[in-house]
């Protein structure tokens, strides 16, 4: 044996070419069943409460009547809605974590026009000039970093992370401004005798709309990413900066119309949020949702339609905390935990879908081989 | 104006060691290429910990509190929390090359998760018979100041006039500083972070400079969290009071251009812009003093434009900051 070979290391860690479809879902259900397992294990020692229970309540939580799941459908529609609005800026790899701030741009746009124009003109052209102002609140302040990232490649993970608390103060600002009854600091539900700018209920449901909406959408953004020219212009720009300018793409200009689609869609939720299910203003009105987005269309590796599978999961596992919270008497960050450990393991996963693990043979192996 | 600056300087030294601290921890993530936007969950368990470890203390000491266990207590299971915190990143982002933001974001909601639920039911789980977490005497402990600073006029007010933790946030600061740009651990700890591929051409083992830099950044990041509730909250621990700090932090970070002793001044100024609002005279007008809350945002975005129109070489973000490594991929 040659005495100078170096021993070879007990792991080794190769990339996969390619992997079959089955076999990539087999390895992330199994990472979301050893999670849910884990999730029971804490549960248990915890709060002593049966695992079994746990799931069965928040199953019902999230299905257990048809107000639940119009509840649920809502949710999920607003969700992938963020989620389907991140996706063309995370395909380009412009890392935009302001779609918090995005979203609060149309809620301040849309409740702008909602309290100040509400009962002086009449509700078709209000609901429309409420819709357009958002859609251009959500572009304008999506269209920020971009300008500054196209222009002097300014870092834009951290200024959209910091636009997001600039929106926050903005809109607590007017809140302070239209707050009603006075002293209360909140606007409360905002013309809740004249019904102004509310979005009507179609077929008597009020979330339908909402759902309707956030499948045309999803399909919408299906189809720039995939089939358009634009759509295939920024995954250019996210695979290499240098190939696209060398193609002769405009980089500058693909970052700036990439975020305005972003931030148009972004926009739209915002006035969904108010006209259609909340009809008031907080600071927190987006919920985080400009944050769960991102690991939505992360998960679902920005295609528009896994994220509804994506998005169906980290709601359920919301709603379902949320309710055995309630059951059992729990503090309702319960939920906020057993959402993070599935979204490590969930994370953890892809490893194992890109890369190989080989573990090195044994001496008897090796001398056969 | 003297006595307005005596009046208000403490209070905004009080306001910005938990940013400093914070600061310095994601400095050191920064600096070995990895953004972790986990740095506001992490502070929160440091937080957290910190009261989980200083209430079991309380509980059990009940006469007998020994002043020097009662610090070092909460100051050991802060540090654990927090560095199993720093664990879980690494193992994901560096052995698992996950994408680093998500997984940074997704341990913040863990992190505020842990930090709410169990200050929200810390006392229903263990059983005790308290109305809520009120560790005055934990806190007595920490914010122990020097006797005589109190009576030496302005001098000793501004300057002496602090808990411990206060200080060593500031020698924290001002080490970190020294390590990185002095010596070749910190040498070695920005090359990784500039460029990985060439460190690993020159011998440095790229996981384990991640590794450290990441658990003892986690380590230093929660002893802010654990700050905040013993010195600043007086030990009583309220859920989401710790606010938006973490992410204030990181801001931070690059308002000081990666710079821990800069920070270590300019997180006096971020202290002083987060409390502002109170200072200003604005009548009952409470509209603008919202306004106000957003000038140490307002001020990062300025620095970030500023540095990249500058694009000087030093000032910009590490080059290799956010990106996965693996040897096999060039």
């Amino acid at each position: 044996m040659d005495k100078n070979k170096k021993k070879e290391p007990l792991i080794h860690i190769t990339k996969r070419k390619e992997i079959s479809r089955s076999r990539e879902w087999a390895i992330r259900l199994g990472s979301i069943l050893i999670a849910l397992i884990v999730c029971a294990i804490i549960t248990t020692l915890t709060t002593h409460l049966n695992p079994l229970s746990v799931y069965a309540s928040m199953w019902e939580g999230s299905f257990g009547s048809e107000r639940k799941m119009w509840a649920l459908s809502k949710e999920l529609s607003i969700l992938l809605m963020v989620s389907v609005a991140l996706a063309p800026s995370f395909k380009m790899k412009f890392w935009n974590l302001g779609g918090e701030g995005q979203v609060l741009a149309g809620v301040l746009a849309t409740s702008a026009c909602m309290i100040t124009l509400g009962g002086k003109i009449d509700n078709a052209p209000l609901i429309l000039m409420s819709l357009v102002t958002a859609l251009i609140a959500g572009a304008v302040w999506a269209f920020i970093p971009a300008f500054f990232r196209a222009k002097w490649n300014t870092n834009e993970t951290l200024f959209t992370l910091m636009m997001n608390y600039v929106a926050t103060q903005i809109v607590a600002y007017f809140i302070i401004r239209w707050e009603s009854p006075k002293g209360s600091g909140k606007v409360g539900i905002i013309n809740s005798n004249t019904e102004a700018g509310w979005l009507p209920y179609v077929a008597g449901k009020q979330y339908l709309l909402v759902v309707l909406v956030a499948i045309v959408v999803t399909i919408l953004m299906y189809i720039y990413l995939k089939y358009s020219k634009q759509g295939y212009e920024l995954s250019v720009v996210g695979e290499s900066e240098n190939t696209a300018r060398y193609v002769g793409i405009n980089v500058g200009k693909v970052i700036m119309r990439t975020l305005i689609v972003t931030g148009l869609v972004c926009g739209l939720t915002g006035f969904l949020l108010v006209a259609a299910t909340d009809h008031t203003i907080t600071t927190t009105l987006a919920g985080g949702r400009g944050f769960l987005g991102v690991m939505v269309a992360w998960l679902a590796h920005f295609n528009p339609i896994g994220m509804v599978l994506s998005g169906l999961l980290i709601v359920f596992m919301s709603r379902g905390a949320s309710e055995i919270s309630t059951a059992f008497g729990l503090n309702r960050s319960f939920g906020d935990i057993i959402t993070g450990i599935i979204l490590f393991f969930v994370i953890g996963s892809e490893f194992f879908i890109n890369y190989k693990v080989h573990f090195r043979k044994s001496g008897k192996e090796a001398a056969d081989a | 104006m003297l006595s307005f600056l005596i009046t208000f300087i403490p209070r905004a030294i009080v306001q910005s060691v938990p940013l400093l601290l914070g600061c310095v921890g994601e400095t050191l993530n920064e600096k070995s290429g990895s953004l972790n936007l986990g740095i506001p969950g992490v502070m929160y368990v440091g937080g957290i910990s910190g009261v989980i470890g200083a209430f079991l203390y309380e509980q059990s000491a009940g006469e007998n509190f020994n002043a020097f266990l009662g610090i070092l207590i909460p100051m050991l299971s802060c540090l654990v929390g927090a560095l199993l915190m720093g664990l879980l990143f690494c193992f994901l982002t560096v052995t698992l090359r996950a994408n680093q933001n998500v997984t940074g974001l997704a341990m913040t909601t863990f992190g505020v998760g842990i930090g709410n639920f169990f200050g929200g039911s810390i006392i229903k789980l263990t059983g005790s018979d308290v109305p809520s977490i009120t560790l005055s005497i934990t806190s007595k402990a920490f914010t122990t100041k020097l006797p005589f600073a109190a009576s030496t006029g302005a001098f000793g007010k501004l300057l002496l006039d602090y808990s411990f933790l206060t200080y060593v946030a500031i020698a924290i600061a001002l080490i970190t500083a020294y390590v990185l740009r002095k010596t070749r651990l910190g040498l070695e700890l920005r090359a990784v972070g500039e460029n990985p591929a060439t460190a690993d051409a020159a011998g440095i083992n790229i996981n384990r400079y991640k590794y450290y830099s990441i658990c003892i950044g986690c380590m230093i990041a929660g002893l802010g969290g654990l700050y905040y509730v013993m010195d600043y909250a007086s030990g009583v621990w309220s859920n989401d009071a710790f606010g938006d700090r973490g992410w204030l932090a990181i801001a931070l970070v690059i308002f000081s251009v990666w710079r821990p002793n800069w920070a270590a001044l300019e997180s006096l100024l971020f202290g002083g812009l987060y409390i502002l609002y109170l200072y200003i005279p604005t009548g009952t007008d409470f509209a603008v003093k919202e306004l106000y809350k957003m000038l140490p945002y307002m001020a990062t975005i300025l620095m970030l434009i500023f540095i990249s129109l500058k694009n000087k070489h030093e000032n910009q973000p590490p080059e290799g900051l956010g990106l996965p490594y693996f040897r096999e991929d060039r």
